[in-house]
């Protein structure tokens, strides 16, 4: 089989979509989280912490299930501590982001050892069995449904809900905000809760994708997800679609392992090269405009 | 009197030091063990012996350089985190050039060489940052993350084809390209990997510090991270600024390979030096822009460091990075606590 059979073939389609997830859920969860005027580069840390929850609960209880709800509550409690510690403690939201990156990378591997004697890597776990081949395993993974619908509710509730409207309210202009009567604090907090909730179903995915917790697994994915979130202007459906462009680079370099000559060092550069492209690229365009607010206190 | 005892105990490491401390004993009893019988250990493994320090002060040289990195850039408001990208090339262009010299070059021209080309190569990796910050307004935060992963491939790559057979290693740097131990001078550091680059990293700092204030360059880059609009207005190429700022930044991080490949190894090998890079954001943030800031927070971390290593027989040595961070977090709040304090008292 040809590079050129493997790049169009169904098994790429595949894998393009499974390494998407975890990509869209941090860009979904980062996007939220933005809107609300709080930077958050803490993704990678909460992909990451997420995994091992995930990993950790499904190996001592034996259910998917939990697994999943472990992740998701532990995305969404670093979250909070990133929320806490900036809209509270109002400390600068690169330099709180940073910290629970390192936490999350250390601890992680803290916790790994404690649980398993090992700094690298959990044992497998089952993850999700779902019947069928790869294409209709693909389309029924509760994780695609999952993210579909949260970029699905995320669009509509942002447009068109009370709550979306004072969140974007707090994103724009927070002073004005706080003047006509919305809580900033309490809404950034929620948001940015939410926000990394939202991150642990990625993380979830990621680690029943690999049916293991390595350290380190995420691999910069959290920050290619905020740079997706950037490039998509800051909206939920184009941050899927720019997640969509990443992954099939993730996918590329899966499907042709052992494929060609070239080296796989190159592959494995390739989403981080078109990050940084695509950065460059987008910030002529008005549609990329940050909320206004964003970084600013009430 | 009252004021300033006010000051040294809101000063931003008494809190940070007890946050990390407080985390220490939690995380260490957490674990099953005793954290004041694991607070001796990292004692007796760091400051407790001559040997013990003099690899305090080998962990804390690439830190030094890499923090003073930091620092150059977040004095212009911005956040280099591209340091451990910046350095990995930077190690491995100091040991191709290091091997590539003729063996018998002298040291007055081997080490200033080899260093020049390990800080132009730091430099050229910060520049593509730069660039993408003054041209387009790319976040470095984001760009120099996507720089340090592609540094890992380009390395792994560069490596591969001209490693040693059968290893992930360069040649050996000619003699006169190595900078010496310090227990040449010093017997007491005898074993320890600590090397003069310590001395230079001292040096540097002591002179980028004092740069920032009496260069027209430094001064111009701190006001542009007080206020930029406002150097905008005096004409000042805010933009061109920022990237140099960036790029010197590099640099100054490539230098860190003084302390691993130039002062310890004699090559260099695939991750070499990992960490140095985010630990020197650590190290700026803790540092807090002073001189002897800059040398305590990078004596601090390398504690820790080489402490974790100690421990690591009971607790894992991870739990250093876990404190880095709380560290971090614990020295930014009291930092706005005491901008807060400040603020009260003036209004």
């Amino acid at each position: 089989m040809s590079a050129l059979d493997v790049i169009v073939s169904g098994t790429m389609l595949a894998e393009t979509i499974r390494m998407t997830i975890p990509y869209a859920c941090a860009a979904l969860g980062g996007a939220l989280c933005e809107r609300s005027g709080v930077v958050n580069i803490a993704l990678e840390g909460i992909l990451l912490s997420s995994a091992l929850a995930a990993v950790a609960t499904q190996e001592s209880t034996g259910s998917a299930t939990a697994g999943i709800l472990a992740g998701i509550l532990c995305g969404a409690l670093v979250g909070l501590g990133h929320a806490l510690l900036v809209v509270r403690g109002r400390i600068d939201a690169i330099v709180s982001g940073l910290a629970v990156n390192l936490v999350a990378a250390g601890g992680t591997r803290f916790v790994l050892r404690a649980l398993y004697g090992s700094s690298s890597n959990s044992p497998a776990i089952p993850g999700i069995h779902l019947p069928g081949g790869l294409l209709v395993q693909t389309a029924l993974d509760p994780f695609l449904l999952a993210t579909l619908a949260v970029a699905a509710i995320f669009a509509w509730g942002l447009a068109r809900t009370r709550f979306g409207l004072r969140l974007r309210a707090c994103g724009e202009d927070p002073a004005a905000a706080q003047a006509v009567g919305i809580d900033v604090t309490r809404t950034r907090l929620v948001a940015v809760t939410l926000g990394g909730a939202i991150g642990g179903i990625g993380g979830s995915a990621l680690a029943f994708e690999l049916h293991q917790f390595q350290a380190g697994m995420t691999g910069g994915r959290g920050y290619i997800a905020l740079a997706a979130v950037i490039v998509a202007g800051w909206r939920p459906w184009p941050a899927v679609a720019a997640c969509l462009a990443f992954a099939a680079l993730d996918a590329l370099q899966i499907v042709l392992q052992g494929q060609t000559r070239i080296p796989s060092q190159i592959f494995a550069v390739l989403p981080f090269v078109a990050t940084l492209v695509a950065l460059a690229l987008v910030s002529r365009r008005a549609s990329g405009r940050p909320p206004a607010g964003l970084g600013k206190h009430p | 009197m009252r004021d300033r005892l006010e000051r040294i105990l809101l000063a931003p490491a008494v809190p940070g030091l007890a946050a990390g401390w407080i985390a220490f004993s939690l995380l260490v009893w957490l674990y099953g063990q005793s954290p004041r019988a694991m607070a001796v250990l990292l004692f007796e493994g760091t400051w407790g012996t001559s040997y013990g320090a003099g690899q305090v002060l080998f962990k804390a040289t690439p830190l030094l350089f890499t923090g003073l990195a930091v620092d150059v850039a977040l004095r212009g408001g911005l956040f280099n985190i591209g340091a451990e990208g910046q350095l990995a090339v930077a190690s491995l262009v100091a040991g191709v050039v290091g091997a590539w010299l003729p063996v018998g070059t002298p040291a007055l021209v081997a080490l200033p060489l080899t260093l020049a080309a390990a800080m132009a190569a730091g430099a050229a990796w910060a520049s593509v940052p730069a660039l993408l910050k003054a041209r387009f307004g790319a976040h470095e935060v984001i760009s120099t993350i996507m720089m340090n992963r592609i540094a890992d491939g380009v390395v792994g790559l560069v490596i591969a084809s001209i490693a040693l057979a059968g290893s992930v290693r360069t040649a050996d740097v000619i003699p006169g390209a190595r900078l010496p131990r310090l227990d040449v001078l010093l017997p007491a550091f005898k074993g320890s990997a600590a090397s003069f680059a310590i001395v230079v990293a001292v040096l540097a700092c002591a002179f980028v510090v004092a740069a920032q204030t009496r260069s027209r360059f430094g001064r111009e880059v701190g006001l542009i991270g007080q206020n930029p609009r406002a150097m905008e207005a005096e004409k000042v190429p805010v933009k061109r600024r920022l990237a140099e700022a960036l790029i010197v930044s590099g640099a100054i991080a490539g230098a860190a390979s003084l302390g691993t490949v130039l002062g310890y190894k004699g090559y260099f090998e695939e991750g070499l030096g990992a960490g140095a890079g985010f630990g020197g954001v650590a190290v700026a943030l803790l540092g807090g822009g002073r001189f002897l800031g800059l040398v305590f927070a990078a004596l601090l971390f390398g504690t820790l460091q080489q402490g974790g290593l100690a421990l690591n027989a009971h607790v894992p040595k991870e739990l250093m990075d876990v404190l880095q961070g709380v560290v971090i977090c614990a020295v930014a709040l009291a930092d706005v606590k005491l901008r807060n304090l400040v603020l009260a008292r003036k209004a």
